[in-house]
């Protein structure tokens, strides 16, 4: 038996609001794929859970007439990983998502967890910020949209008042198109294992394809506190011209941006390690799938 | 707070149920416990070991991570569901004894559940997809190649 002393189900956002107010021990239940962990663990004594399973709306990857990507903060990583929008306008991001847990978890964990739960290794933040993506939140006051980039306060600590629920992940069209990426989890098994580094790069090249127009790049991993946007990296990319010294300045660059601690996962030294060499890769490969030419 | 008792129907390897079940039970907890379910495992309890995968709508789910209350209206699918109506073992579950994809036997049924929606979808997988197909299971014993061939055998022969 799970420690639960409490278990609401909402039918839709506007019944999950009240009943997080009306509850504010309560905590928001989707997937349950970290919840339910934490409960087992004996992090969530007493939990009691708002489940917002049911609301459907929540689900599903859009795209509005102006070209805006709206993901359903529900859309499990099993859907977000085949889906047809995704992998025409951010690949990395459908990488990202079949590389979370196992096929299981895949099934039933949602992106909004993902966020929500605010892990620093947590898998799909770093190629959502390296992506400019949005983030719709629903509570008492109405809705409102911040960017991922502005969400992680500090450890643990989103932008999210206990009353409010993130409702969907949005990109604009300006934030996907002409952009390619890569992003990479390093972890030291294949499959159910948390990331000991995660870096997630999108380039825009210029029209002739001869210069980076835009960078853009992320860590997660736990090289911080929480995922973030390595913006010494994009400044020693953006506007550079393709050259075979690139990778290597852009890694230098993101190693500036990182602060890895040591942990039992891994040493700060393997995180510097590993993330210096795959942030040159990832740039690389980004550049590549750009379509721009490095000759290394 | 008194206990939480919610009332729920689901099907439960072809059969429509009716329970009245524990908030706080997983579904682990509901197919051992109120259907003698037993070969729905108890490994990790944590989701990291794939012991106690069944399909829900056809999908694999650690039934551990899993409400009971969260069944409903939905289709459970277990090991025992699939035996034949005399108790014949499906096809899969022959592949995994001729291919010795079995030893202590603990790991078997949930990687057979995850088995059963791969092959659902009636598709040819390399032999890399179906090891990341696979990949939510712990074996201490096969080490995972005759399990893997297992699942390619079965899939070949319902293909040709």
């Amino acid at each position: 038996m799970y420690d639960i002393k409490a278990y609401f189900e909402a039918a839709n956002a506007e019944e999950a609001v009240c009943l997080l107010r009306a509850h504010p021990d309560a905590c928001i239940i989707a997937g349950g794929s970290d919840v339910l962990v934490q409960i087992r663990d004996g992090k969530r004594k007493n939990a009691e859970l708002v489940s917002i399973r049911g609301i459907e709306a929540l689900r599903g990857v859009s795209r509005t007439p102006d070209g805006t990507i709206r993901i359903g903060a529900l859309t499990s990583f099993a859907r977000l990983g085949k889906d047809p929008v995704i992998l025409e306008c951010i690949p990395p991001l459908a990488e990202a998502a079949c590389q979370i847990g196992s096929p299981q978890i895949r099934n039933i964990g949602t992106l909004g967890g993902n966020i929500c739960n605010a892990s620093p290794t947590a898998d799909t933040p770093p190629t959502l910020l390296a992506w400019d993506a949005q983030l719709e939140l629903f509570g008492p006051e109405g809705t409102r949209c911040i960017p991922l980039q502005d969400f992680y306060l500090g450890s643990k600590a989103v932008d999210k008042k206990p009353e409010e629920l993130l409702t969907a992940v949005l990109i604009p069209a300006g934030a996907y198109r002409g952009f390619a990426g890569k992003m990479v989890k390093y972890a030291a098994r294949e499959a159910l294992d948390t990331s000991i580094v995660n870096c997630s790069v999108s380039v825009r090249l210029s029209e002739d394809g001869e210069r980076i127009e835009k960078a853009r790049a992320a860590f997660g991993g736990a090289l911080g506190q929480f995922p973030a946007r390595a913006s010494s990296a994009e400044a020693a990319a953006t506007g550079q011209y393709l050259n075979g010294q690139l990778p290597a300045l852009f890694a230098d660059a993101f190693l500036q941006d990182i602060h890895p601690r040591d942990g039992w996962r891994a040493s700060k030294a393997l995180r510097v390690q590993i993330a210096g060499e795959l942030a040159k890769r990832v740039f690389l490969e980004s550049v590549k799938r750009a379509g721009g030419v490095i000759h290394e | 707070m008194s206990k939480q008792i919610r009332l729920i129907r689901c099907t439960v390897n072809g059969r429509l149920r009716e329970a009245a079940v524990d908030v706080r039970a997983s579904l682990t907890d509901f197919l051992r416990g109120d259907f003698r379910l037993t070969s729905v495992k108890k490994g990790c309890e944590v989701g990291e070991c794939g012991a106690c995968t069944v399909l829900v709508d056809g999908e694999a789910v650690n039934s551990c991570l899993y409400l009971a209350v969260w069944a409903d209206g939905s289709e459970i699918l277990t090991l025992e569901g699939l035996a034949g109506p005399n108790g014949e073992l499906s096809d899969i579950q022959q592949a995994f004894i001729d291919e010795a994809a079995v030893q202590c036997g603990f790991c078997t049924p949930g990687a057979i559940m995850s088995a059963t929606e791969i092959l659902s979808e009636g598709r040819l997988l390399s032999d890399e997809e179906i090891r990341i197909r696979m990949s939510g299971h712990f074996c201490r014993c096969t080490g995972y190649e005759n399990i893997v061939r297992a699942v390619k055998k079965t899939m070949l022969l319902r293909l040709s």
